[in-house]
């Protein structure tokens, strides 16, 4: 029989224990910002950022070759990525009725799924094998991971626009491809630019696919058919080195720079987008 | 009349541009429509090429590949073929995975119970936004943390006492390595926290609050009340934790970095391990020879594509499921 | 005769805005009694502040007391989950738990209390059931999900799930607005056996309905009580004129 007080007793207990899962799962989070910015803040210097990779073990140098290779690898991919994503995130928004937007949206959940190793190893399959260890192998599939969620986020953006404004330029004639070019697009450009923007963010902390694509290397860029550096890649090759004294703190201040550029995205993208409560 | 002298071919000039616009339109709908496919493409050619690089290993160990226990690209032996079998590998995703479902569905749906019925509404923007933060971490972020923060921490303060007190069980025995199967487990509980939570979260507010009020003039407790609204939403949330198991089975760097990267049918929780998406980040740039050694490792590659998307499709099809469930009783 | 309840000077808002004040009637034991007034007047948020609900919303606000058998529901150390024990609350939707049985609905609040002995459940179900005129229709489909009920059955399921844990008081807000006229009329039949053995307040906006199923009403306009008398007073010989007015369908 459950008395009164051992219900009120069980209700403590489960509230309680809600709260503690709470901070629990916080508390990894502010390690991990903690250790992160404190570590390579102590690793950051002007040369760390603009200088060549040293072979592992070897002090002084930098992690420049890596910031660069980041930045052209993800630009590239993003050339590819976006164009394609928020087409297909039209049509799958203005023609959500056909069976083919719904087979391809269906389909473009799936590809969310995949592994990012098996992005990798496609990448390999389809580039590497043709032209090599390359720039372009590893933006392919970091687009290949960029397509599916700048699609979404482009259709979800794209249905949230009223039939109104729709209705409107219409009635005055503008025909209905126009109509989605300008009116639609432009009304929903802030959702749109949201969602090309986490996915950026999302592709430039990936490793595994770039891990089976541009190799990585210790060098400035020099070429798209070349390999070369990048932030993910390089903290996790730091990190298997035995030489832990030197190349660690390389590795947490790439780290630094890398949850900056990730994390600054991803909370600018939400500060912009908060609800308001009244 | 007027009009007619200003426009004096308005119907034709009517039929023109409806042809005009239609033809647009129509080739508009063909141009977006060419792109969307995109995706047909995509996954076609991945899902043919991965099975083409396969094929030599296919062929090589047929099915034998699924419970085969050795790995050995370079037998001692010159004369013996090289020899690779993915169960040690499966055997270590399913029990990562496993360990990461244990802890982080628990915390996963204490956070969305305690955001969603036990605080107030002020708090749950704020703190979801710190979970979701968690989930924009990189993953090779979390690894590092994990080497060079969790596992000397779990590996001094935690897996002593851990042997110590379960000890007699078979799963914390052996010499503790920091770098084992429960640290991958572990890192892996945390990275589905943002995700599992995140969508139990969402099933927890679409329960009617004439559900809640129901029980509640009943004379129930909030723990009892949060009971009532996790059975309304529980298929919801059976599919929020497949979501959160197809994470962790598709989690590579992370887990690679931790988990130690040895070949091997573990029993003890605290030995190292390996998983099907460890090895492939591991091995695949040092597999230039023999050409069965990259097939080998494709078809590892082809069995987590495979694995993942019969978790990640159960999950949408069990969420898509109750949603229309509840649906259908609000109709009534 | 006793008082069953007591409401002495309450006030309730919802953040600033003000939408009962300082109401103060008694309440017989064993009587229907009707709150009537125009949409908005604050008839709602009275009942729920008799069981304890309006402070669930957020930024609600009470004062006053509310006696229940002489003791202040608002008092002190008074825990709501034992108040809302006792007065029990069926709601203008009807909302049985559509992941749950017939048989599990009615005894919800059963188990809620520790009652786990299958026997001394299958008594107070079939109990349940009967006195809220259910019990025959059902009694074949005990396991079949609430849910699949007719809206006038789903309402007399949440009937028999209020009486199954023995209250002294119902609460009933609009019970029959969101019914067919028949169902309705069905329900209204068993309030008025209801008021046999428990005290009966219901909310309504069908003066008809109140003047039909009640032995007392009271007339609430924007927040106060204007009249609280025998539904014969209120309805053949109004001491306000802005009762008569209501009365007479002249606003509302």
């Amino acid at each position: 029989m459950r008395s009164y007080k051992f219900r009120k007793l069980e209700d403590q207990i489960m509230t309680s224990l809600a709260y503690a899962a709470l901070i629990i799962a916080l508390i990894p989070l502010a390690s991990i910002l903690i250790e992160t910015i404190s570590r390579g803040l102590s690793a950051m210097s002007f040369s760390l950022l603009f200088e060549e990779i040293p072979p592992l073990g070897q002090p002084g140098g930098g992690i420049g070759p890596a910031i660069q290779g980041t930045l052209i690898v993800v630009a590239l991919a993003s050339l590819m990525g976006i164009p394609i994503g928020v087409f297909s995130g039209i049509y799958l928004a203005e023609f959500r009725q056909s069976r083919i937007a719904s087979v391809a949206r269906f389909l473009n959940d799936v590809l969310t799924n995949v592994p990012s190793i098996v992005l990798g190893i496609f990448g390999w399959v389809l580039v590497v094998v043709v032209i090599g260890w390359s720039v372009i192998a590893g933006a392919v599939a970091l687009a290949i991971m960029m397509i599916p969620i700048v699609t979404r986020t482009t259709e979800e953006a794209i249905k949230l626009v009223p039939m109104t404004i729709r209705e409107a330029a219409i009635a005055l004639g503008v025909p209905r491809w126009k109509t989605t070019l300008t009116v639609v697009l432009s009304s929903a450009k802030k959702g749109i630019a949201t969602g090309i923007l986490l996915a950026v963010a999302r592709i430039s902390g990936e490793t595994a696919p770039l891990l089976l694509t541009i190799l990585g290397s210790r060098f400035w860029f020099s070429g798209f058919t070349q390999p070369t550096a990048a932030l993910p890649l390089t903290i996790f090759n730091f990190s298997q080195s035995s030489f832990r004294t030197v190349d660690l703190p390389r590795a947490w201040g790439a780290s630094l720079i890398l949850i900056f550029i990730v994390l600054a995205i991803n909370i600018i993208v939400r500060y912009a987008t908060r609800e308001k409560y009244g | 009349m007027n009009t007619h002298k200003k426009h004096p071919n308005f119907l034709s000039e009517l039929k023109t541009t409806s042809k005009k616009r239609l033809s647009g339109d129509s080739a508009f709908k063909t141009i977006v429509m060419l792109i969307a496919c995109n995706i047909f493409l995509i996954l076609g050619l991945m899902i043919f090429k991965i099975v083409q690089s396969s094929w030599l290993s296919i062929q090589t160990y047929g099915i034998n590949f699924l419970w085969g226990t050795k790995w050995q690209p370079f037998p001692p032996n010159p004369s013996t073929p090289p020899s690779f079998g993915a169960l040690p590998l499966i055997w270590g995703t399913l029990v990562t995975s496993a360990i990461a479902l244990f802890l982080g569905v628990p915390i996963s749906l204490g956070i969305s119970l305690a955001l969603s019925e036990f605080a107030p509404k002020s708090f749950n923007y704020v703190i979801s936004f710190f979970v979701e933060l968690l989930a924009a971490i990189p993953s090779v972020i979390y690894g590092l943390w994990g080497i060079l923060v969790l596992i000397p921490f779990l590996q001094n303060n935690v897996y002593p006492h851990l042997q110590a007190v379960l000890g007699f069980l078979p799963f914390f025995q052996g010499t503790i390595r920091g770098s084992s199967v429960l640290t991958g487990g572990i890192i892996l509980a945390i990275m589905i926290i943002p995700t599992v939570s995140a969508i139990s979260r969402d099933v927890f507010a679409a329960v009617p609050n004439s559900q809640r009020e129901a029980i509640i003039a009943l004379g129930a407790t909030r723990w009892e009340k949060a009971k009532v609204v996790m059975s309304y939403g529980r298929s919801g949330v059976i599919g929020a934790i497949m979501l959160g198991l197809g994470r962790a089975v598709g989690e590579t760097m992370a887990i690679t970095m931790v988990i130690g990267n040895s070949f091997n049918m573990f029993t003890s929780l605290l030995q190292p391990g390996s998983t099907l998406a460890s090895i492939i980040a591991n091995e695949f740039t040092e597999a230039s020879s023999p050409p069965v050694y990259i097939s080998a490792l494709m078809e590892v590659g082809l069995i987590l594509f495979a694995l993942a998307i019969v978790v990640n499709a159960s999950a949408r099809l069990i969420v898509w499921h109750s949603t229309r469930k509840i649906k259908e009783v609000e109709m009534l | 005769m006793s008082y069953k309840i007591e409401i002495q000077s309450l006030s309730a808002w919802f953040g600033s805005k003000q939408v009962l004040q300082d109401i103060t009637m008694k309440i017989k034991q064993n009587v229907v009694t009707a709150i009537i007034g125009p949409s908005g007047c604050g008839k709602t948020t009275l009942i729920r502040c008799l069981n304890r609900m309006h402070e669930l919303t957020p930024r609600a606000k009470v004062t006053g007391r509310v006696l229940l058998d002489g003791e202040d529901i608002y008092g002190e150390n008074v825990d709501p989950v034992t108040v809302r024990r006792r007065i029990g609350m069926v709601f203008q939707k009807p909302n049985p738990f559509p992941m749950m049985s017939i048989y599990d609905n009615t005894a919800a609040g059963l188990k809620l209390n520790g009652v786990a002995d299958k026997h001394r459940l299958d008594e107070i179900v079939e109990k349940s059931l009967r006195a809220a005129h259910l019990w025959d229709e059902v009694k074949l489909e005990l396991g079949k999900s609430g849910a699949s009920l007719s809206g006038g059955q789903q309402q007399r399921l949440c009937i028999a799930r209020a009486l199954a844990i023995e209250p002294e008081v119902i609460l009933m807000d609009e019970p029959t607005s969101a019914l067919d006229p028949t169902a309705a009329a069905k329900i209204e039949q068993l309030i008025r056996v209801l008021a046999e053995d428990y005290t009966v307040i219901i909310v309504t906006h069908n003066m008809q309905q109140a003047a039909r199923v009640s032995d007392f009403t009271a007339f609430l306009y924007l927040g106060k009580l204007v009249e609280h008398g025998s539904t014969k007073d209120i309805f053949e010989n109004p001491k306000s004129e802005l009762t008569e007015k209501y009365i007479t369908g002249e606003f509302g």
